[in-house]
């Protein structure tokens, strides 16, 4: 049976993600700190982006870097440092690839053979959640952003014809 | 902060070039929404409706409003409209008798939708994650195999 995932805004600042895994607390934690794991997970394929590159030094001060993209040539790069590595337990990093990127604790419980994953983003301020959410706007500012590039495009090719 | 006036006030929305630029950066996890992304581009596909959204990014319209400037029925422009709102580019509000089209969604629904796009990304990842995880545990299982059989 398929596990729920949740999110919630608890508060003003923080967003929180709840899932359980049917195993114990250091086989999650592997995936989530070795790269080659990482990879396997972090894209998945029914979102339509894949991973070009992924490296994570999983120890306290290492940094990690993950590059998504439909191409190599213009990669969406999210980067930052681990500042807490507690071994089948806690992960804290932050997320440096922008001035309002949160800070992410997750915290691994494990009960019974399986593992309560708890993910917890705190962002520097209100706006900064906000404005990440408000950034999606129903994903209309990249559909228009891509909508945008097809138009250019296509002028170029009429252009060009 | 930009970003947010732009979802507070639709009647001040800048131009779509505009908005794109603002928040293009960092948005990757619009592009985990297929459907609602074919739903937009399907949206986008007519003239009319790419003529409507630029008109409502200029000002809010109503319905009749629209009608006339693309002129069209009221039925047609109905259609439109509805399509757009569908693809979660237009919202719709009924005032009396006014029906007035903006762009976006609401404060509120556009946290409700983004927090429900947030939770959709990383079930996703969770799904995989889980395959990891079972991968990783029948591995442990077979090494303690290994190690209970008779030498």
């Amino acid at each position: 049976m398929k596990n729920r995932t949740t999110v919630e805004r608890k508060s003003e600042r923080e967003l929180v993600v709840t899932r359980t895994f049917n195993g114990p607390a250091r086989i999650v934690f592997e995936a989530w700190t070795k790269p080659e794991l990482l990879k396997r997970w972090w894209a998945p394929k029914s979102t339509g982006v894949s991973l070009l590159s992924c490296e994570a030094d999983v120890r306290v001060g290492g940094r990690y870097r993950f590059e998504f993209g439909h191409e190599a040539s213009k990669p969406m790069v999210f980067f930052g440092r681990y500042i807490e590595v507690t071994p089948h337990s806690r992960l804290v990093w932050t997320n440096d690839e922008s001035d309002d990127g949160a800070v992410t604790t997750v915290t691994f419980d494990e009960k019974g053979g399986k593992t309560l994953l708890v993910m917890h983003e705190l962002y520097p301020s209100k706006e900064a959640l906000d404005g990440t959410i408000a950034g999606m706007e129903g994903g209309i500012p990249e559909t228009f952003a891509q909508l945008d590039e097809l138009l250019v495009t296509t002028q170029l090719a009429a252009r060009t014809c | 902060m930009g970003v947010k006036a732009a979802g507070n006030a639709a009647r001040a929305r800048p131009p779509l070039a505009c908005r794109q630029s603002v928040c293009y950066i960092q948005n990757y996890m619009v592009q985990y929404t297929r459907t609602g992304f074919d739903a937009s581009f399907a949206a986008l596909s007519d003239a009319t409706r790419r003529g409507v959204l630029e008109q409502l990014g200029r000002a809010d319209a109503s319905i009749t409003d629209l009608a006339e400037k693309f002129h069209m029925t009221l039925t047609g422009m109905k259609k439109h409209v509805g399509v757009l709102e569908q693809a979660g580019l237009v919202t719709t509000e009924k005032v009396g008798r006014v029906r007035t089209c903006k762009l976006g969604l609401s404060r509120l629904e556009e946290e409700a939708a983004w927090i429900e796009r947030y939770r959709q990304l990383w079930d996703a990842r969770f799904d995989e994650l889980d395959n990891v995880v079972e991968e990783l545990k029948r591995k442990v299982d077979g090494r303690k195999k290994r190690v209970s059989l008779p030498p």
